[in-house]
């Protein structure tokens, strides 16, 4: 589904991913293991296009997208739900929820994904006229992904969505990514929450310095010496 | 008693068009992040507009609204993105140099219509330019009172739109964070676009109410380029509902400066409250309200 082949992305002078490869398949869960700097934001905001690479290509089924300009990424079926929730603190959590579903296709169907997502997040529902910026962590986390879900998508990824949750909302993040995931939406996941994460994902690829260092199922992974001793401290 | 009634009411009317010429600065300001220096220029040139359009074509200045908001919206169009969106590209040691080009497109439109107009006076005088009806013995002025009640219209619409159509919000969501827009679908580059010719075309409407009472000179935008900022200012950068508190504020104070302490030091007392709230209130009215 998505193919990022060979990726070379530079913040001005400094080269921040070498030569990153790596695909995804329709309906899987993919992680991106990493610790702070390894390139996890940089590979996401490159496929959004709010990065061009250097060299390499970025395909979305079969179609290059990587110089596409960036606001008509989520036309083409992939939604970013970006590090830090960045919601528009100003408006309603219901004009949050509306700012997902702009291109045609999602507006057409605007009232009927706003119920789905109302039903996926009660919580969403009784603070809909609430503004956004008055939200708590956790209920923020809960409109940025119902808003990345009113675009109607085909690929969904995830910045560090636990970033900042408490333990127990972190899970129920975990879950919720799980249940998009089965109700047909491909997920990409970069993430810092190594054990969870392998728990649930289908496959992973670890970003060490900007480089792909190693990849495997999640199982794979869990056992990995390698990784063990990186991110678990085992 | 009374005088200080009718001060009040000439203020409260004045202020509902300086209104309308502050939101035009603030929305720019929300989405671009500058001040846009030109914008009192634009009223002048509308204002030029709706001259031309009663001396050659006897058009009410009323009428010349649907002919000069367009106009100054395309116009406002065409300067961001021929003259002010190339400017983000570049890399320069000015951030500002946005507000720079502002400037420079202020003077270049003055001396445009110093061009064409010279710097004689002109003024379009309507049959009820100078009509008026009394309460009491309160006077409004009949095309002060049209103004207050067009602007009143415009805002409402205005509202209405950023608040209930998906362009209106989607220009709110580039001011609240340009980039989680863009990852929305949000053009930015047109909403920059879009945005500074809604401004253009709001200060445009306050042009053509006004040229019923002002006279009209090349020079006249500065004063009211500056009466924007005072504006902006004084509601807190960006923030729609302190530009209209703002202007409705700045008309009463002007007046009353006008009527207490003499027609001369009418536009210092604008000043005064900018440097007032700059130093006791940072942040303006919106800092009061969390509007």
């Amino acid at each position: 589904m998505l193919k990022v082949k060979g990726i070379d992305v530079f913040y001005g002078d400094l080269q921040v991913l070498w030569e990153v490869s790596f695909h995804i398949r329709e309906g899987e869960i993919v992680v991106l293991l990493g610790a702070n700097g390894a390139g996890k934001s940089t590979t996401i905001r490159t496929i959004s296009s709010m990065l061009s690479p250097a060299r390499g290509s970025i395909e979305f089924e079969g179609r290059r997208i990587d110089h596409l300009p960036p606001h008509l990424i989520i036309n083409e079926g992939i939604v970013h739900v970006p590090e830090g929730r960045r919601l528009f603190p100003e408006m309603t959590v219901e004009e949050n929820l509306i700012m997902g579903s702009l291109a045609p296709e999602a507006k057409f169907k605007r009232a009927e994904t706003l119920e789905y997502v109302y039903g996926l997040f009660p919580r969403l529902k009784e603070r809909r006229k609430q503004l956004a910026g008055t939200l708590s962590g956790g209920e923020q986390q809960m409109a940025a992904i119902g808003r990345g879900l009113m675009s109607l998508p085909k690929l969904m990824m995830f910045d560090e969505p636990s970033l900042g949750l408490a333990p127990i909302l972190v899970q129920d993040v975990f879950h919720l990514v799980k249940e998009i995931n089965d109700s047909g939406v491909t997920i990409l996941l970069s993430e810092q929450n190594v054990i969870q994460t392998l728990g649930m994902c289908d496959r992973a690829y670890v970003l060490e310095n900007g480089r792909i260092v190693l990849e495997g199922t999640g199982e794979e992974l869990l056992n990995n010496d390698q990784v063990k001793e990186a991110f678990l401290g085992i | 008693m009374a005088v200080f009634i009718q001060t009040m009411v000439a203020g409260v009317l004045i202020g509902g068009v300086y209104s309308l010429i502050g939101i035009g600065m603030t929305l720019i300001m929300g989405v671009m992040g500058i001040i846009n220096l030109a914008h009192g220029q634009l009223m002048m040139v509308s204002m030029y507009i709706t001259y031309v359009l009663y001396h050659y074509l006897h058009l009410d200045p009323y009428v010349s609204l649907f002919i000069a908001m367009p106009a100054l919206f395309f116009l406002g169009c065409l300067l961001q993105k021929y003259f002010l969106n190339p400017l983000i590209k570049v890399d320069s040691v000015l951030p500002e140099n946005q507000v720079l080009m502002t400037v420079g497109i202020g003077i270049v439109l003055t001396e445009i219509a110093r061009f064409i107009f010279t710097s004689d006076y002109k003024a379009v005088k309507t049959p009820y330019s100078s009509a008026a009806f009394f309460i009491g013995s309160i006077s409004f002025s009949v095309p002060m009172c049209i103004a207050f009640l067009i602007a009143l219209l415009f805002t409402a619409i205005l509202f209405w739109f950023l608040l209930k159509t998906d362009l209106g919000r989607a220009i709110r969501a580039t001011a609240q964070d340009k980039e989680a827009a863009t990852l929305m679908g949000i053009d930015s580059e047109k909403i920059t676009i879009i945005t500074f010719g809604i401004g253009s075309a709001l200060v445009a409407s306050a042009g053509c109410l006004l040229m019923p009472i002002f006279y009209l000179f090349p020079d006249i935008g500065g004063p009211f380029t500056l009466k924007a900022f005072v504006i902006t200012i004084l509601g807190g950068l960006g923030s729609t509902v302190g530009a209209i508190v703002g202007g409705v504020v700045l008309g009463i104070a002007e007046s009353l400066g006008a009527t207490y302490i003499g027609m001369g030091y009418k536009e210092m007392v604008g000043f005064v409250i900018f440097v007032l709230v700059l130093v006791f209130l940072p942040g303006g009215l919106k800092r009061l309200t969390k509007i």
